[in-house]
Protein backbone atom coordinates (compact mmCIF):
# COMPACT_ATOMS: atom_id res chain seq x y z
CA UNK A 1 0.00 0.00 0.00
CA UNK A 2 1.18 3.74 -0.60
CA UNK A 3 1.72 5.71 1.95
CA UNK A 4 -0.81 8.89 1.97
CA UNK A 5 2.50 10.88 3.59
CA UNK A 6 5.96 9.88 4.51
CA UNK A 7 8.40 11.24 6.03
CA UNK A 8 12.19 10.20 5.43
CA UNK A 9 14.81 10.87 7.72
CA UNK A 10 13.75 14.08 8.99
CA UNK A 11 16.18 15.74 11.62
CA UNK A 12 15.58 19.39 13.04
CA UNK A 13 18.13 21.47 14.94
CA UNK A 14 16.86 24.68 17.32
CA UNK A 15 20.36 26.22 16.74
CA UNK A 16 22.14 23.57 19.25
CA UNK A 17 19.06 21.71 20.38
CA UNK A 18 18.17 18.15 18.07
CA UNK A 19 14.25 18.78 18.45
CA UNK A 20 13.44 16.00 15.90
CA UNK A 21 15.65 13.42 15.06
CA UNK A 22 16.04 10.73 12.26
CA UNK A 23 12.19 10.48 12.08
CA UNK A 24 10.87 8.50 8.90
CA UNK A 25 7.32 7.03 8.82
CA UNK A 26 4.50 6.46 6.88
CA UNK A 27 0.98 6.88 7.13
CA UNK A 28 -1.05 4.83 4.85
CA UNK A 29 -4.65 6.53 3.72
CA UNK A 30 -7.80 6.60 5.48
CA UNK A 31 -6.20 5.80 8.99
CA UNK A 32 -6.51 7.97 11.82
CA UNK A 33 -2.88 8.11 13.03
CA UNK A 34 -1.74 9.17 16.27
CA UNK A 35 1.38 10.92 17.33
CA UNK A 36 2.04 10.75 21.10
CA UNK A 37 4.70 11.72 23.64
CA UNK A 38 5.85 14.16 26.93
CA UNK A 39 6.16 17.52 26.59
CA UNK A 40 8.97 18.68 24.53
CA UNK A 41 9.53 15.67 22.43
CA UNK A 42 9.19 17.62 19.53
CA UNK A 43 5.26 16.56 18.40
CA UNK A 44 4.46 19.74 17.35
CA UNK A 45 7.70 20.69 15.66
CA UNK A 46 7.19 17.87 13.52
CA UNK A 47 3.50 18.88 12.24
CA UNK A 48 5.61 22.55 11.58
CA UNK A 49 8.13 21.00 9.74
CA UNK A 50 5.33 19.29 8.02
CA UNK A 51 3.13 22.70 7.04
CA UNK A 52 6.25 23.94 5.57
CA UNK A 53 6.81 26.52 8.55
CA UNK A 54 10.13 25.51 9.79
CA UNK A 55 12.78 24.37 7.28
CA UNK A 56 13.86 20.80 8.31
CA UNK A 57 17.18 20.77 9.13
CA UNK A 58 17.69 17.31 6.75
CA UNK A 59 15.16 14.91 5.09
CA UNK A 60 12.08 15.21 3.45
CA UNK A 61 8.39 14.87 3.22
CA UNK A 62 6.72 13.60 0.90
CA UNK A 63 2.64 13.77 0.13
CA UNK A 64 1.02 11.02 -2.32
CA UNK A 65 5.03 10.65 -3.38
CA UNK A 66 5.22 14.27 -4.38
CA UNK A 67 8.13 15.86 -2.92
CA UNK A 68 6.83 18.57 -0.71
CA UNK A 69 9.47 19.57 1.52
CA UNK A 70 10.29 23.07 2.97
CA UNK A 71 7.25 24.69 0.47
CA UNK A 72 5.22 27.60 1.19
CA UNK A 73 2.72 26.40 3.66
CA UNK A 74 0.20 28.18 1.44
CA UNK A 75 1.23 25.31 -1.49
CA UNK A 76 0.96 22.62 0.74
CA UNK A 77 -1.84 23.83 1.91
CA UNK A 78 -2.98 23.48 -1.54
CA UNK A 79 -1.55 20.20 -1.81
CA UNK A 80 -3.74 19.23 0.71
CA UNK A 81 -2.75 19.16 4.18
CA UNK A 82 -4.92 21.03 6.45
CA UNK A 83 -4.05 21.59 9.83
CA UNK A 84 -5.48 23.01 13.57
CA UNK A 85 -3.32 24.94 16.14
CA UNK A 86 -2.50 23.75 19.44
CA UNK A 87 -3.30 27.48 20.78
CA UNK A 88 -6.12 28.58 18.80
CA UNK A 89 -5.70 30.54 15.49
CA UNK A 90 -9.27 31.56 14.67
CA UNK A 91 -9.93 34.78 12.69
CA UNK A 92 -12.02 36.44 16.17
CA UNK A 93 -12.50 39.66 14.32
CA UNK A 94 -14.78 38.03 11.90
CA UNK A 95 -18.45 36.08 11.50
CA UNK A 96 -18.08 32.01 11.89
CA UNK A 97 -19.26 32.22 8.66
CA UNK A 98 -16.41 34.00 6.98
CA UNK A 99 -13.94 32.01 8.78
CA UNK A 100 -14.97 29.20 6.83
CA UNK A 101 -15.15 31.21 3.66
CA UNK A 102 -11.61 32.33 4.44
CA UNK A 103 -10.28 29.10 4.07
CA UNK A 104 -12.47 28.35 0.83
CA UNK A 105 -10.95 31.36 -0.56
CA UNK A 106 -7.77 29.89 -2.69
CA UNK A 107 -9.92 27.77 -4.63
CA UNK A 108 -12.35 30.46 -5.56
CA UNK A 109 -11.65 31.67 -9.75
CA UNK A 110 -12.99 35.36 -9.47
CA UNK A 111 -11.10 37.84 -10.33
CA UNK A 112 -10.78 40.80 -7.99
CA UNK A 113 -12.59 43.11 -10.64
CA UNK A 114 -15.41 40.96 -11.06
CA UNK A 115 -16.15 40.75 -7.01
CA UNK A 116 -16.09 44.84 -7.57
CA UNK A 117 -18.45 45.07 -10.10
CA UNK A 118 -20.28 42.09 -8.49
CA UNK A 119 -19.86 40.30 -12.10
CA UNK A 120 -22.98 37.29 -12.45
CA UNK A 121 -20.20 35.09 -11.90
CA UNK A 122 -18.45 35.92 -8.86
CA UNK A 123 -22.16 35.94 -7.50
CA UNK A 124 -22.98 32.77 -8.29
CA UNK A 125 -19.28 31.78 -6.86
CA UNK A 126 -20.19 33.42 -3.58
CA UNK A 127 -23.43 31.92 -3.37
CA UNK A 128 -21.72 28.42 -3.37
CA UNK A 129 -18.99 29.26 -1.16
CA UNK A 130 -21.62 30.25 0.96
CA UNK A 131 -23.91 27.18 0.35
CA UNK A 132 -20.70 25.00 1.03
CA UNK A 133 -19.45 26.88 4.25
CA UNK A 134 -23.09 26.61 5.79
CA UNK A 135 -23.15 22.95 4.62
CA UNK A 136 -19.46 22.67 6.82
CA UNK A 137 -20.81 24.40 9.69
CA UNK A 138 -24.09 22.02 9.83
CA UNK A 139 -21.81 18.94 10.33
CA UNK A 140 -19.60 20.64 12.85
CA UNK A 141 -22.92 21.69 14.76
CA UNK A 142 -21.90 25.21 14.33
CA UNK A 143 -24.44 26.39 11.83
CA UNK A 144 -26.50 28.20 14.52
CA UNK A 145 -23.86 30.66 15.20
CA UNK A 146 -22.74 31.31 11.36
CA UNK A 147 -23.02 35.06 12.15
CA UNK A 148 -21.53 35.33 15.59
CA UNK A 149 -18.14 36.80 15.65
CA UNK A 150 -15.64 33.62 16.15
CA UNK A 151 -14.00 35.35 19.15
CA UNK A 152 -17.54 35.24 20.89
CA UNK A 153 -17.90 31.29 20.79
CA UNK A 154 -17.17 28.95 23.63
CA UNK A 155 -14.14 27.44 24.24
CA UNK A 156 -15.48 24.14 23.06
CA UNK A 157 -17.13 25.20 19.85
CA UNK A 158 -13.72 27.39 18.68
CA UNK A 159 -12.29 23.61 18.49
CA UNK A 160 -14.59 22.65 16.42
CA UNK A 161 -14.34 25.66 14.35
CA UNK A 162 -10.63 25.18 13.66
CA UNK A 163 -11.24 21.72 12.40
CA UNK A 164 -14.00 23.03 10.17
CA UNK A 165 -11.90 25.78 9.45
CA UNK A 166 -9.10 23.02 8.28
CA UNK A 167 -12.10 20.88 6.07
CA UNK A 168 -12.67 23.48 3.97
CA UNK A 169 -9.52 23.76 2.76
CA UNK A 170 -10.49 20.20 1.20
CA UNK A 171 -7.84 18.26 2.48
CA UNK A 172 -6.55 15.15 1.97
CA UNK A 173 -4.75 14.61 5.28
CA UNK A 174 -5.68 16.20 8.36
CA UNK A 175 -3.54 17.49 11.01
CA UNK A 176 -4.81 17.80 14.57
CA UNK A 177 -2.70 19.31 17.04
CA UNK A 178 -3.91 18.25 20.23
CA UNK A 179 -7.48 18.86 19.73
CA UNK A 180 -8.53 17.96 23.40
CA UNK A 181 -6.23 20.18 25.38
CA UNK A 182 -8.28 22.02 27.79
CA UNK A 183 -11.61 19.81 27.11
CA UNK A 184 -13.47 18.02 30.03
CA UNK A 185 -14.63 14.58 30.22
CA UNK A 186 -17.53 15.50 28.07
CA UNK A 187 -16.03 17.21 25.55
CA UNK A 188 -13.41 14.94 24.75
CA UNK A 189 -16.05 12.02 24.16
CA UNK A 190 -17.83 14.52 21.74
CA UNK A 191 -14.64 15.42 20.36
CA UNK A 192 -13.57 11.33 19.87
CA UNK A 193 -16.58 10.67 17.75
CA UNK A 194 -16.91 13.73 15.67
CA UNK A 195 -12.86 12.62 14.86
CA UNK A 196 -14.08 9.96 13.79
CA UNK A 197 -17.53 11.17 11.98
CA UNK A 198 -14.85 13.39 10.11
CA UNK A 199 -12.58 10.75 8.84
CA UNK A 200 -15.59 8.97 7.65
CA UNK A 201 -17.89 12.14 5.95
CA UNK A 202 -15.14 13.76 4.69
CA UNK A 203 -12.64 11.02 3.51
CA UNK A 204 -9.47 12.54 5.00
CA UNK A 205 -6.89 10.54 6.87
CA UNK A 206 -6.07 12.27 10.12
CA UNK A 207 -3.09 12.88 11.68
CA UNK A 208 -3.40 13.74 15.34
CA UNK A 209 -0.79 14.70 18.20
CA UNK A 210 -2.33 14.80 21.56
CA UNK A 211 -1.57 14.14 25.49
CA UNK A 212 -5.17 12.55 26.64
CA UNK A 213 -4.32 8.82 26.53
CA UNK A 214 -8.34 8.41 26.16
CA UNK A 215 -8.08 9.74 23.00
CA UNK A 216 -5.32 8.05 21.29
CA UNK A 217 -6.00 4.54 22.48
CA UNK A 218 -9.85 5.27 21.78
CA UNK A 219 -9.60 6.47 18.08
CA UNK A 220 -6.14 6.11 16.82
CA UNK A 221 -5.36 2.47 14.15
CA UNK A 222 -1.99 3.27 14.87
CA UNK A 223 0.62 5.21 17.19
CA UNK A 224 4.01 6.51 17.29
CA UNK A 225 5.72 6.99 20.75
CA UNK A 226 8.13 10.32 20.95
CA UNK A 227 10.25 11.04 23.19
CA UNK A 228 12.71 13.42 23.07
CA UNK A 229 12.90 13.70 19.36
CA UNK A 230 13.35 10.00 18.83
CA UNK A 231 10.41 7.13 18.58
CA UNK A 232 10.55 4.62 21.25
CA UNK A 233 7.57 2.99 20.50
CA UNK A 234 4.96 2.44 17.14
CA UNK A 235 2.47 -0.15 16.72
CA UNK A 236 -1.47 -0.77 17.03
CA UNK A 237 -2.38 1.08 20.40
CA UNK A 238 -2.78 -1.67 22.85
CA UNK A 239 0.67 -3.19 21.90
CA UNK A 240 1.84 0.52 22.31
CA UNK A 241 -0.18 0.50 25.86
CA UNK A 242 2.11 -2.76 26.80
CA UNK A 243 5.35 -1.45 25.77
CA UNK A 244 7.72 -1.08 28.57
CA UNK A 245 9.85 2.10 27.56
CA UNK A 246 6.77 3.89 26.97
CA UNK A 247 5.71 3.14 30.23
CA UNK A 248 8.70 3.98 31.49
CA UNK A 249 8.93 7.10 29.65
CA UNK A 250 4.99 8.05 29.46
CA UNK A 251 2.28 6.01 30.82
CA UNK A 252 3.94 5.30 34.06
CA UNK A 253 4.28 8.63 35.42
CA UNK A 254 0.97 9.71 34.30
CA UNK A 255 -0.20 6.49 35.41
CA UNK A 256 0.85 7.69 38.79
CA UNK A 257 -0.65 10.94 38.23
CA UNK A 258 -4.13 10.21 37.96
CA UNK B 1 -37.15 40.78 -1.90
CA UNK B 2 -36.73 43.68 -4.21
CA UNK B 3 -36.18 45.92 -1.24
CA UNK B 4 -33.26 44.12 -0.65
CA UNK B 5 -32.05 44.89 -3.66
CA UNK B 6 -32.06 48.81 -3.76
CA UNK B 7 -28.72 50.01 -3.42
CA UNK B 8 -29.05 52.06 -0.61
CA UNK B 9 -26.03 53.73 -0.55
CA UNK B 10 -26.54 54.96 -4.18
CA UNK B 11 -29.98 56.60 -3.00
CA UNK B 12 -27.81 57.69 -0.25
CA UNK B 13 -24.97 59.63 -1.94
CA UNK B 14 -27.16 60.92 -4.92
CA UNK B 15 -29.30 62.95 -2.21
CA UNK B 16 -26.32 64.47 -0.25
CA UNK B 17 -25.09 65.07 -4.11
CA UNK B 18 -28.26 67.13 -4.95
CA UNK B 19 -28.70 68.60 -1.20
CA UNK B 20 -25.35 69.68 -1.56
CA UNK B 21 -25.69 71.22 -5.38
CA UNK B 22 -29.44 73.21 -4.61
CA UNK B 23 -27.93 74.38 -1.10
CA UNK B 24 -24.76 76.46 -3.12
CA UNK B 25 -27.15 76.88 -5.99
CA UNK B 26 -29.52 79.09 -3.72
CA UNK B 27 -26.45 80.59 -1.80
CA UNK B 28 -27.06 78.70 1.67
CA UNK B 29 -23.91 77.25 1.23
CA UNK B 30 -21.52 79.45 -0.37
CA UNK B 31 -17.43 78.58 -2.44
CA UNK B 32 -15.71 78.51 0.92
CA UNK B 33 -17.91 76.23 2.21
CA UNK B 34 -18.16 74.19 -0.92
CA UNK B 35 -14.45 74.24 -0.95
CA UNK B 36 -13.74 72.46 2.18
CA UNK B 37 -16.02 70.11 1.30
CA UNK B 38 -14.08 69.07 -1.49
CA UNK B 39 -11.34 69.08 0.38
CA UNK B 40 -13.38 66.61 2.96
CA UNK B 41 -14.27 64.21 0.00
CA UNK B 42 -10.97 64.32 -1.21
CA UNK B 43 -9.69 63.17 2.50
CA UNK B 44 -12.04 60.51 2.39
CA UNK B 45 -10.75 58.67 -0.56
CA UNK B 46 -7.58 59.22 1.09
CA UNK B 47 -8.93 57.59 3.82
CA UNK B 48 -10.80 55.27 2.66
CA UNK B 49 -8.02 53.30 0.98
CA UNK B 50 -5.96 54.17 3.63
CA UNK B 51 -8.21 51.82 5.41
CA UNK B 52 -7.81 49.16 3.08
CA UNK B 53 -4.00 49.08 3.41
CA UNK B 54 -4.11 49.72 7.52
CA UNK B 55 -7.68 48.66 8.42
CA UNK B 56 -9.04 45.60 6.29
CA UNK B 57 -5.55 44.18 5.40
CA UNK B 58 -4.00 45.17 8.98
CA UNK B 59 -0.65 46.41 8.32
CA UNK B 60 0.96 49.44 8.53
CA UNK B 61 1.73 52.23 6.41
CA UNK B 62 2.88 55.60 7.42
CA UNK B 63 3.37 56.90 3.70
CA UNK B 64 0.30 56.80 2.15
CA UNK B 65 0.69 60.29 1.07
CA UNK B 66 4.03 59.52 -0.76
CA UNK B 67 1.27 57.51 -2.82
CA UNK B 68 -0.47 60.84 -3.21
CA UNK B 69 2.26 62.76 -4.33
CA UNK B 70 3.38 60.31 -7.11
CA UNK B 71 -0.54 61.29 -8.60
CA UNK B 72 -0.40 64.65 -8.02
CA UNK B 73 2.56 65.22 -9.53
CA UNK B 74 2.32 62.82 -12.85
CA UNK B 75 -1.06 63.99 -13.24
CA UNK B 76 -0.27 67.60 -12.94
CA UNK B 77 2.40 67.26 -15.11
CA UNK B 78 0.61 65.56 -17.78
CA UNK B 79 -2.18 68.80 -17.80
CA UNK B 80 -0.25 70.96 -17.23
CA UNK B 81 3.24 70.56 -18.80
CA UNK B 82 2.10 67.98 -21.76
CA UNK B 83 -0.89 69.58 -22.67
CA UNK B 84 -1.41 72.78 -20.61
CA UNK B 85 -4.87 72.58 -21.31
CA UNK B 86 -7.37 74.64 -20.19
CA UNK B 87 -10.18 73.72 -17.48
CA UNK B 88 -13.17 73.24 -20.29
CA UNK B 89 -15.53 70.97 -20.37
CA UNK B 90 -13.86 69.18 -23.94
CA UNK B 91 -10.52 68.54 -22.17
CA UNK B 92 -11.94 66.79 -19.26
CA UNK B 93 -10.99 63.31 -20.62
CA UNK B 94 -7.41 64.80 -20.88
CA UNK B 95 -7.93 65.50 -16.94
CA UNK B 96 -9.39 61.66 -16.36
CA UNK B 97 -6.76 60.16 -18.08
CA UNK B 98 -4.04 62.08 -16.10
CA UNK B 99 -6.12 61.18 -13.26
CA UNK B 100 -6.01 57.63 -14.00
CA UNK B 101 -2.11 57.66 -15.02
CA UNK B 102 -1.28 59.33 -11.87
CA UNK B 103 -3.21 56.67 -10.07
CA UNK B 104 -1.31 54.29 -11.93
CA UNK B 105 1.93 55.48 -11.11
CA UNK B 106 1.34 55.22 -7.30
CA UNK B 107 -0.38 52.13 -8.09
CA UNK B 108 3.48 50.60 -9.22
CA UNK B 109 5.11 52.45 -6.91
CA UNK B 110 3.11 50.81 -4.00
CA UNK B 111 3.70 47.73 -5.65
CA UNK B 112 7.80 47.90 -5.89
CA UNK B 113 7.90 49.51 -2.33
CA UNK B 114 5.49 46.15 -1.53
CA UNK B 115 7.20 43.14 -2.54
CA UNK B 116 10.70 44.31 -0.25
CA UNK B 117 8.88 45.58 2.31
CA UNK B 118 6.12 43.36 3.11
CA UNK B 119 8.44 40.72 4.64
CA UNK B 120 8.52 43.11 7.56
CA UNK B 121 5.60 43.34 10.35
CA UNK B 122 4.18 46.00 12.05
CA UNK B 123 6.73 48.79 13.28
CA UNK B 124 9.42 47.99 10.89
CA UNK B 125 7.17 48.25 7.70
CA UNK B 126 5.31 51.36 9.65
CA UNK B 127 9.04 52.72 9.33
CA UNK B 128 10.02 51.17 5.64
CA UNK B 129 6.61 53.37 4.62
CA UNK B 130 7.08 56.46 6.52
CA UNK B 131 10.94 56.44 4.95
CA UNK B 132 9.25 55.95 1.52
CA UNK B 133 6.57 58.96 1.99
CA UNK B 134 10.01 61.26 2.65
CA UNK B 135 12.32 59.91 -0.16
CA UNK B 136 9.12 60.83 -2.39
CA UNK B 137 9.24 64.30 -0.85
CA UNK B 138 12.62 64.63 -1.44
CA UNK B 139 13.06 63.25 -5.01
CA UNK B 140 10.22 65.45 -5.85
CA UNK B 141 12.18 68.91 -3.82
CA UNK B 142 14.93 68.44 -6.61
CA UNK B 143 13.13 67.98 -9.63
CA UNK B 144 13.47 71.23 -11.02
CA UNK B 145 11.68 70.34 -14.15
CA UNK B 146 8.17 69.79 -11.67
CA UNK B 147 9.02 73.37 -9.72
CA UNK B 148 11.82 71.91 -7.16
CA UNK B 149 11.37 73.23 -3.74
CA UNK B 150 8.27 75.85 -5.49
CA UNK B 151 6.43 73.34 -6.52
CA UNK B 152 4.73 72.47 -9.15
CA UNK B 153 2.66 75.49 -10.03
CA UNK B 154 -0.10 76.64 -12.68
CA UNK B 155 -1.92 73.59 -12.24
CA UNK B 156 -5.61 74.24 -14.50
CA UNK B 157 -8.54 73.79 -12.21
CA UNK B 158 -10.41 70.93 -13.37
CA UNK B 159 -11.30 69.39 -9.72
CA UNK B 160 -14.90 70.13 -8.67
CA UNK B 161 -17.14 69.32 -6.65
CA UNK B 162 -19.15 66.94 -9.22
CA UNK B 163 -15.62 65.21 -9.98
CA UNK B 164 -14.59 65.14 -6.41
CA UNK B 165 -18.28 63.44 -5.25
CA UNK B 166 -17.71 60.99 -7.58
CA UNK B 167 -14.55 59.71 -7.04
CA UNK B 168 -15.06 59.84 -3.24
CA UNK B 169 -18.36 57.83 -3.78
CA UNK B 170 -16.45 55.34 -6.03
CA UNK B 171 -13.31 54.58 -3.62
CA UNK B 172 -15.97 54.19 -0.86
CA UNK B 173 -17.95 51.44 -3.37
CA UNK B 174 -14.96 50.09 -4.40
CA UNK B 175 -13.23 49.71 -0.97
CA UNK B 176 -16.83 48.23 0.27
CA UNK B 177 -16.95 45.44 -2.30
CA UNK B 178 -13.87 44.29 -1.95
CA UNK B 179 -14.43 43.91 1.92
CA UNK B 180 -17.90 42.01 1.47
CA UNK B 181 -16.23 39.45 -0.99
CA UNK B 182 -14.45 36.31 -1.24
CA UNK B 183 -10.94 38.74 -1.65
CA UNK B 184 -11.92 40.89 1.19
CA UNK B 185 -12.36 37.67 3.41
CA UNK B 186 -8.90 37.19 2.76
CA UNK B 187 -7.80 40.46 3.26
CA UNK B 188 -9.38 40.68 6.79
CA UNK B 189 -7.90 36.80 7.46
CA UNK B 190 -4.38 38.46 7.69
CA UNK B 191 -5.25 41.29 9.67
CA UNK B 192 -6.44 38.49 12.11
CA UNK B 193 -3.76 35.82 12.11
CA UNK B 194 -1.39 35.98 9.01
CA UNK B 195 -0.10 32.82 9.79
CA UNK B 196 -3.67 30.66 10.33
CA UNK B 197 -4.63 32.92 6.65
CA UNK B 198 -1.31 31.35 4.66
CA UNK B 199 -2.43 28.04 6.46
CA UNK B 200 -5.44 28.10 4.81
CA UNK B 201 -4.04 28.29 1.18
CA UNK B 202 -3.94 31.99 1.13
CA UNK B 203 -1.15 33.56 -0.56
CA UNK B 204 -0.48 36.24 1.78
CA UNK B 205 2.58 38.41 0.13
CA UNK B 206 0.37 38.15 -3.01
CA UNK B 207 -2.88 39.71 -1.07
CA UNK B 208 -0.85 42.31 0.74
CA UNK B 209 1.09 43.36 -2.34
CA UNK B 210 -2.75 43.59 -3.72
CA UNK B 211 -3.88 45.96 -0.97
CA UNK B 212 -0.56 48.28 -1.26
CA UNK B 213 -1.08 48.58 -4.86
CA UNK B 214 -4.88 49.23 -4.72
CA UNK B 215 -4.67 51.65 -1.64
CA UNK B 216 -1.83 53.49 -3.85
CA UNK B 217 -3.59 54.02 -6.44
CA UNK B 218 -7.02 55.79 -4.88
CA UNK B 219 -4.36 57.63 -2.84
CA UNK B 220 -2.73 58.85 -6.13
CA UNK B 221 -6.33 59.68 -7.50
CA UNK B 222 -6.87 61.66 -4.63
CA UNK B 223 -3.29 63.30 -5.08
CA UNK B 224 -4.53 64.24 -8.54
CA UNK B 225 -7.26 65.89 -7.47
CA UNK B 226 -5.97 67.41 -4.69
CA UNK B 227 -3.10 69.29 -7.23
CA UNK B 228 -6.02 70.30 -9.53
CA UNK B 229 -8.03 72.20 -7.41
CA UNK B 230 -5.44 73.66 -4.78
CA UNK B 231 -3.75 74.20 -8.66
CA UNK B 232 -0.28 73.17 -7.51
CA UNK B 233 1.29 70.51 -5.91
CA UNK B 234 4.32 71.04 -3.60
CA UNK B 235 6.70 68.55 -1.99
CA UNK B 236 5.87 70.13 2.00
CA UNK B 237 2.16 69.11 1.04
CA UNK B 238 2.51 65.52 0.94
CA UNK B 239 5.28 65.16 3.74
CA UNK B 240 5.02 62.99 6.95
CA UNK B 241 2.58 65.54 8.32
CA UNK B 242 -0.37 65.26 5.70
CA UNK B 243 0.40 61.41 6.20
CA UNK B 244 0.09 61.32 9.99
CA UNK B 245 -3.74 63.86 8.86
CA UNK B 246 -4.91 61.14 6.93
CA UNK B 247 -3.98 58.56 9.63
CA UNK B 248 -5.47 60.55 12.47
CA UNK B 249 -8.67 60.44 10.19
CA UNK B 250 -8.16 56.84 10.22
CA UNK B 251 -8.03 56.42 13.46
CA UNK B 252 -10.24 58.62 15.08
CA UNK B 253 -13.00 57.31 12.33
CA UNK B 254 -12.44 53.34 13.56
CA UNK B 255 -9.50 51.42 11.95
CA UNK B 256 -11.72 49.04 9.72
CA UNK B 257 -14.43 51.23 9.35
CA UNK B 258 -15.69 52.54 6.15
CA UNK B 259 -18.40 54.92 7.84
CA UNK B 260 -16.03 55.74 10.53
CA UNK B 261 -13.46 56.67 7.94
CA UNK B 262 -15.94 59.08 5.96
CA UNK B 263 -17.47 60.59 8.84
CA UNK B 264 -14.06 61.64 10.45
CA UNK B 265 -12.80 62.76 7.13
CA UNK B 266 -15.51 65.13 7.38
CA UNK B 267 -15.57 65.82 10.47
CA UNK B 268 -11.43 66.76 10.89
CA UNK B 269 -11.12 68.74 7.64
CA UNK B 270 -14.35 70.57 8.64
CA UNK B 271 -12.89 70.98 12.79
CA UNK B 272 -9.18 72.22 10.95
CA UNK B 273 -11.27 74.94 8.85
CA UNK B 274 -13.55 76.12 12.15
CA UNK B 275 -10.61 76.27 14.28
CA UNK B 276 -8.87 78.29 12.02
CA UNK B 277 -11.46 80.64 11.71
CA UNK B 278 -12.85 81.35 14.74
CA UNK B 279 -8.86 81.79 16.61
CA UNK B 280 -8.29 83.98 13.66
CA UNK B 281 -11.02 86.34 14.77
CA UNK B 282 -10.64 85.60 18.82
CA UNK B 283 -6.44 86.77 17.51
CA UNK B 284 -7.41 90.13 16.17
CA UNK B 285 -9.81 90.67 19.02
CA UNK B 286 -6.91 90.51 21.11
CA UNK B 287 -3.71 90.76 19.48
CA UNK B 288 -2.46 88.15 20.63
CA UNK B 289 -0.96 85.53 18.43
CA UNK B 290 -3.85 82.45 18.95
CA UNK B 291 -3.87 81.28 15.64
CA UNK B 292 -0.64 79.11 16.48
CA UNK B 293 -2.96 77.13 18.80
CA UNK B 294 -5.19 75.44 16.34
CA UNK B 295 -2.74 72.32 15.92
CA UNK B 296 -2.84 72.05 19.74
CA UNK B 297 -6.54 72.39 20.24
CA UNK B 298 -6.74 69.53 17.31
CA UNK B 299 -3.84 67.98 18.62
CA UNK B 300 -5.56 67.99 22.27
CA UNK B 301 -8.76 66.51 20.75
CA UNK B 302 -7.36 63.55 19.59
CA UNK B 303 -5.97 62.53 22.34
CA UNK B 304 -9.49 63.14 24.66
CA UNK B 305 -10.96 61.00 21.16
CA UNK B 306 -8.27 58.29 21.86
CA UNK B 307 -8.88 58.80 25.97
CA UNK B 308 -12.41 57.79 25.42
CA UNK B 309 -12.73 56.39 22.53
CA UNK B 310 -10.08 53.29 21.92
CA UNK B 311 -11.41 52.02 19.16
CA UNK B 312 -12.15 55.74 17.11
CA UNK B 313 -15.38 56.40 16.58
CA UNK B 314 -16.88 53.67 14.87
CA UNK B 315 -14.60 50.95 16.05
CA UNK B 316 -15.14 48.37 13.35
CA UNK B 317 -19.21 49.00 13.04
CA UNK B 318 -20.60 49.93 9.79
CA UNK B 319 -23.51 52.06 9.08
CA UNK B 320 -26.22 49.95 7.68
CA UNK B 321 -26.39 51.73 4.17
CA UNK B 322 -22.62 51.04 3.53
CA UNK B 323 -23.11 47.17 4.89
CA UNK B 324 -24.61 44.44 1.88
CA UNK B 325 -27.37 41.88 2.70
CA UNK B 326 -25.74 38.44 2.50
CA UNK B 327 -28.46 38.11 -0.72
CA UNK B 328 -26.47 40.97 -2.11
CA UNK B 329 -23.01 39.50 -1.67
Amino acid sequence: MSALLSIRNMTHYFGGLKAVSEFSYDIPPGVIYGLIGPNGSGKTTTFNLITGIYRPTQGQVFLEDRDITAQKPYLIVRAGIGRTFQNLRIFGGMSVLDNIRAAKQYRAKSWMLSSVLRLPGFMNEEKRIRDESMALLDVLHLADRAGDLARNLPYGALRRLEIARALATEPKLLLLDEPAAGMNPKEVQDLMKLVQRVRDEFKVTVFLIEHHMKVIMGICEYVKVLDFGTTIAEGKPDDVGRDAKVLEAYLGKKGAAC
Amino acid sequence: MNSLKTPRLLFAAAGLYVVILVMNLTGLLNDYFLHIINQSLIYVTLTVSLNLINGLTGQFSLGHMGFAAVGAYVSGTITTLLFNVKPTLVNYPIFVLALVIGGLAAALVGVLIGFPSLRLKGDYLAIVTLGFGEIIRTILNNISVVGGPRGLLGIPKFSNFHVVFVVAFVTLVVVRNLAQSSHGRAFLAIRENELAAELVGLNTTRYKVMAFAIGAFFAGVAGGLLGHLLQMAHPTQFGFLGSVLVLIMLYAGGVGSLTGSVIAAFALTFLTETLRMVLDSLSDMTNLPLGDWRMVLYALLLILIMLFRTEGLMGTREAKIVVLKEDQL
